[in-house]
């Protein structure tokens, strides 16, 4: 074989121009964008300056907690959270259900409802969970009700992706034997996809759980009930030692919480 | 001729569920019916609902297009705090992931540095936006904090764990040579794991853009004050520019990531840029808010 060496750049270069100059590009916008947000942004220096004041401040303030309010109210709010979080996401589970299957293209094979179900999974999504429960008080007034609404809606979007596309990898090989023993859509989900999914279903479910245990604490920031409500109230009248009771109260609830996904993934998946 | 019988199997379903698993249902079902009358769902709240659900539907449009001017000065917050927040979480994040991964650090550093990821993971953006409005008073610095926060928790606990799957050979190739530390991660660990960083990076920019439209919810800055503001005010027209804008900014933001995305790792062409094809091969990273 002739190889004319000749005819080979002397110099190896790993880019050509373009890709190149299209890193440049990228880079260059990421710098511009940095600089020109440090240039505009809205810091008050002086502010700055005594942060470390006020954070000491705070942490005295917090100090000692205010264990004692823990009964009646905020207990009873704690509880109205992880009602909220369980029920938000068996709703979600309900309503996302036929989305994902819906949006799953092995499935339905129909491009217009494909494409139907992508957009509501993606305004869903788009649609931050206090934004959500914002809509819904307007809906159905400050409550549990407004947060378990907005939990539910904001989770049908993961829930249902993730679904989605846990539906899109299964084998196809059960599938089409059930289809050749003419078996009906139900059975075929049933017996063909549902023994597939069944791992990711779980692990959805117990993952969205999770993040909707700490999504609900804060809900109650904006009316939507559980404990949020109580740390808002208490930091409207500056009650910094029930505040810091609250905080160490949804920490140890996420704990608990990512404890149990660890133990029900173990024994479920 | 000899009785023929045969034992005709029972009619069983073969694939019935457990009885373990109808007890769960079961026990779920009276589970949400408690927690619902628990929380006050009922059906006279449900109609009444739909028709304030109705008229609030009806009171969001036509979108409102007079306050452009605070629209833009909200968005514009925004967008400075979720590139400033990406840029500092990400810088970040690369040393404490670094210093947090067990299979190149020895215990005393993985140990402090885990256990700072953990803590930024524990608690919510806007509950750290909370502190920090407190620490650094109101305005665009406290979401830019807590966001930068939010970002070391994400990024840092991912890149951890894929510095901790790569593969030790060329590490070991790259010390033999007498390489020096710095060298190591250079040449031997980064080609490893830059990809995945990229990913988790561009992943987190997105989730920056979401997180700093609601920060402003707890007066950290962003257009969550203003969207709030108008909910307050039962500006649901105002509600309902902000809530698009906000849609076309994250639906704008998942495009760019997707670029960057397809020109740092694929090495694409100007052209092929322009007809880039729907991104699957890079999902969200699992344990996201996604």
């Amino acid at each position: 074989m002739n190889t004319d060496v000749s005819s080979y750049p002397r110099d190896w270069r790993r880019y050509t121009a373009s890709q190149r100059l299209l890193r440049f590009a990228l880079y260059f916008l990421f710098i511009l964008a940095i600089v020109q947000s440090v240039r505009t942004i809205d810091v008050i220096p002086e502010f700055l300056y005594d942060a470390p004041e006020q954070m000491l401040d705070l942490l005295n303030r917090m100090w000692p907690i205010h264990w004692a309010s823990f009964r009646g109210d905020i207990s009873s709010a704690l509880i109205e959270t992880l009602h909220i979080a369980t029920l938000g996401t068996l709703l979600a589970i309900v309503l996302a259900v036929p989305v994902g299957l819906l949006a799953a293209n092995n499935l339905t094979r129909n491009r217009g409802l494909n494409l139907l179900a992508r957009f509501i999974l993606v305004s869903s999504r788009s649609i931050n969970s206090l934004v959500w429960a914002l809509l819904f008080i307007a809906i159905f007034g400050p409550g549990a009700v407004a947060g378990t609404m907005a939990i539910a809606f904001r989770s049908i979007g993961f829930v249902g992706k993730l679904l989605g596309e846990a539906i899109e990898e299964a084998q196809p090989g059960p599938v089409e034997a059930l289809t050749a023993t003419g078996a009906s859509l139900s059975s075929i989900i049933q017996y063909g996809y549902w023994p597939q999914i069944r791992p990711a279903f779980w692990s959805i479910v117990l993952l969205r759980w999770d993040i909707n245990v700490r999504e609900s604490a804060v809900l109650g920031l904006v009316g939507a009930g559980g404990i949020g409500m109580a740390l808002n109230s208490a930091m409207d009248l500056f009650q910094w030692d029930r505040v810091a009771l609250v905080l160490v109260l949804i920490f140890a609830v996420v704990i608990l919480a990512e404890i149990i996904i660890t133990r029900s993934r173990r024994s479920l998946l | 001729m000899a009785e023929l019988k045969m034992d005709t199997p029972k009619a069983t379903r073969p694939f019935a569920l457990s009885w373990q698993a109808r007890v769960g249902m079961l026990l779920v079902f009276v589970y949400a019916i408690y927690a619902a009358t628990q929380l006050g769902f009922s059906w006279s709240r449900f109609q009444s609902g739909f028709e304030l659900g109705a008229r609030f539907v009806s009171r969001l449009f036509p979108p409102s297009l007079e306050r452009m001017d605070i629209l833009w000065q909200g968005i514009a917050e925004s967008l400075e705090i979720a590139v400033l927040a990406s840029t500092l979480g990400i810088l970040l994040s690369l040393p404490i992931s670094l210093l947090g991964a067990r299979n190149l650090m020895p215990a005393w550093a993985t140990w402090p540095s885990r256990a700072l990821v953990a803590l930024c993971r524990a608690l919510h953006p806007v509950i750290v936006a909370i502190i920090f409005v407190k620490a650094v008073g109101f305005g665009a610095l406290a979401g830019v904090l807590a966001l930068t926060v939010a970002s070391i928790g994400f990024i840092g606990k991912l890149f951890t764990e894929a510095i901790e799957e790569i593969s030790l050979k060329q590490v070991e190739a790259v010390r033999a040579t007498g390489a020096s530390f710095a060298n190591v991660i250079i040449f031997a660990v980064m080609p490893q794991v830059f990809a995945r960083f990229v990913g988790f990076a561009t992943y987190q920019l997105d989730s920056n853009l979401r997180n700093s439209t609601m920060v402003g919810i707890v007066g950290a800055g962003g257009i969550g004050g203003t969207l709030f503001s108008a909910f307050q005010r039962f500006d649901y027209d105002f509600v309902c520019t902000i809530l698009l804008t906000i849609i076309a900014i994250i639906l704008l933001g998942e495009l760019l990531a997707r670029m960057v995305r397809a020109i740092l790792l694929d090495n694409v062409t100007f052209r092929e840029l322009l007809r880039l094809k729907p991104d699957t091969r890079l999902r969200a990273p699992e344990g996201d808010d996604a």
